[in-house]
């Protein structure tokens, strides 16, 4: 019997626009709304598109000592992160690893001036949690009461704007709490798509309501997982579960940008957290095989699984596709593997599609050049 | 007149050929179309085998031969605007084919058996 699936408190709102609802990650979640996925990628795109992320988890750590230093080292300890430099109001991205330097979920902190709030995958939420609580000196409390917005797109700061002023003056990665009609809503200027925009914590009582007044706005269309999923792969996003997982290390992933200075070997808090015996050399030396984007050469999606060929010869594939799809900015299909840093971009590589091999070409991630408002 | 397969493929008989498509609901269902494989013109088919392939958006899915004949033409216009399909699904024609016998449309559904079928 498949385990009940959970709904998000827009799922009336969902239905009602017509979206097309599927199971994901233990959830019932809109994947595209009539407009469909293509159009509603370039909607986002050219104007401002509204994601239902509520699914995602919401969690915060409290120190004990109501130090919020106390709390920055202890999340240290399992995120290869400068937590204790972040400072106040704003956010970062991370990664929790694991013994054997393995990825075991990616996720946002913010620092709040007292407390950090954490946002994580929805299929790794629990797990997370139970992770976090491992740790002494802090309080983790999983947000149940609160749902998540994403509003994403070169109209996103405009239309944002005009229903919360404050929100103009914030830079790309600033984390505020500002009111809404009596309301406090935990704004963060991120996401998930290579645009401007903004991800909105709102409690779940007005959860519809500002949703609405969202929609309201002429430049905003709801967008759903299809597009999310199409528009992240164009921005050069990893997604968990497919282009990393807990085998998978931070450079192998490509990831090792969230992995500073102070962090790694000869830093001033080197190490430190799960995996850092193999993860840390392996950022010094480089690692056999890193996230890297590949564009096919006809017309046809190169997908998931998929094997990748140095040549038409039948030898061993040297590497799987991650991710992969049709990119509706770009016009063509792109995809993600781990290939060989060493091979260089520009090389012909060949996907072995329906048995035949059609040629890929490596290329350097993003795919689209992302418009963040730095 | 209009036959209908349980896999969502259209059949018009025109002349001894039967032109073959994919219907509205099969087009909606598939979402946007991004790519569309199609077979040789002059291959001989066995009834049910996978001879096109349509990648939407989300996934790649393939069409089959209705009947067993020989692919007598193709419409090569699909592959450069493989969005046709979504736009106008009665249109935009896959492949036509030549049956190897007579009477092969007879067993297919019509229009309102069609409509039963996909509520």
């Amino acid at each position: 019997m498949a385990e009940e699936l959970r709904r998000t408190g827009l799922y009336d709102l969902h239905v009602a626009k017509g979206a097309r609802m599927v199971p994901f990650a233990g959830w019932e979640m809109p994947v595209q709304y009539p407009m469909g996925v293509m159009q509603e990628h370039l909607h986002t795109r050219a104007h401002a598109g509204l994601f239902d992320v509520s699914h995602m988890g919401q969690v915060i750590v409290i120190p004990q000592d109501n130090k919020l230093e106390t709390a920055a080292l202890a999340l240290e300890r399992l995120i290869p992160a400068d937590v204790l430099g972040l400072a106040e109001g704003r956010q970062r991205y991370g990664l929790f690893t694991n013994d054997r330097g393995g990825i075991l979920d990616d996720l946002m902190f913010a620092n709040r001036s007292d407390h950090y709030l954490l946002v994580v995958n929805a299929a790794c939420a629990d797990q997370d949690i139970a992770h976090l609580r491992t740790l002494a000196g802090v309080d983790i409390r999983p947000i149940t009461d609160r749902g998540l917005l994403a509003l994403q797109g070169p109209e996103a700061a405009p239309v944002l704007a005009r229903l919360i002023p404050d929100t103009a003056g914030m830079r790309f990665m600033d984390s505020r709490s500002l009111d809404w009609q009596g309301s406090e809503l935990w704004i963060s200027r991120s996401g998930y798509t290579g645009e401007d925009g903004f991800e909105i914590s709102v409690p779940q009582d007005r959860l519809t309501s500002f949703a609405e007044a969202l929609l309201a706005q002429p430049e905003v269309a709801p967008i759903g997982l299809g597009a999310r999923d199409s528009l992240r792969l164009e921005a050069g996003m990893p997604l968990y579960g497919h282009d990393m997982d807990e085998t998978i290390t931070p450079a192998e992933a490509a990831l090792g940008w969230s992995i500073p200075k102070i962090r790694r070997t000869g830093g001033a808090r080197a190490g430190g957290f799960p995996g850092a015996g193999r993860i840390l050399p392996e950022l010094a030396d480089g690692p056999a095989a890193a996230r890297r984007g590949l564009r096919p050469g006809t017309r046809a999606p190169i997908r998931e699984g998929v094997p990748i060929f140095a040549q038409q010869d039948g030898a061993d594939p040297i590497a799987q596709v991650t991710s992969g799809g049709f990119g509706p900015s770009v016009g063509g299909p792109i995809a993600m593997a781990r290939i060989d840093p060493q091979i260089p971009a520009g090389t012909t590589l060949y996907a072995e599609l329906r048995g035949k091999y059609l040629p890929v070409t490596v290329t350097e991630l993003p795919f689209i050049t992302p418009s963040y408002k730095r | 007149m209009l036959k209908y397969t349980e896999d969502h493929e259209w059949l018009r008989a025109e002349g001894d050929e039967i032109v073959v498509g994919i219907t509205r609901h099969a087009s909606e269902q598939l979402g946007d179309v991004v790519f569309i494989e199609l077979p040789e013109e002059g291959r001989e088919v066995e009834a049910g085998e996978e001879i096109v392939v349509i990648e939407s958006v989300k996934a790649a899915s393939d069409i089959t031969a209705p009947v067993a004949g020989v692919i007598t033409a193709v419409n090569g216009d699909l592959a450069d605007n493989p969005g046709n399909v979504n736009d106008d699904p009665m249109a935009a024609w896959f492949f036509r084919i030549k049956p190897a016998g007579d009477g092969v449309l007879d067993g297919f559904m019509d229009e309102a058996a069609y409509s039963d079928l996909i509520g």
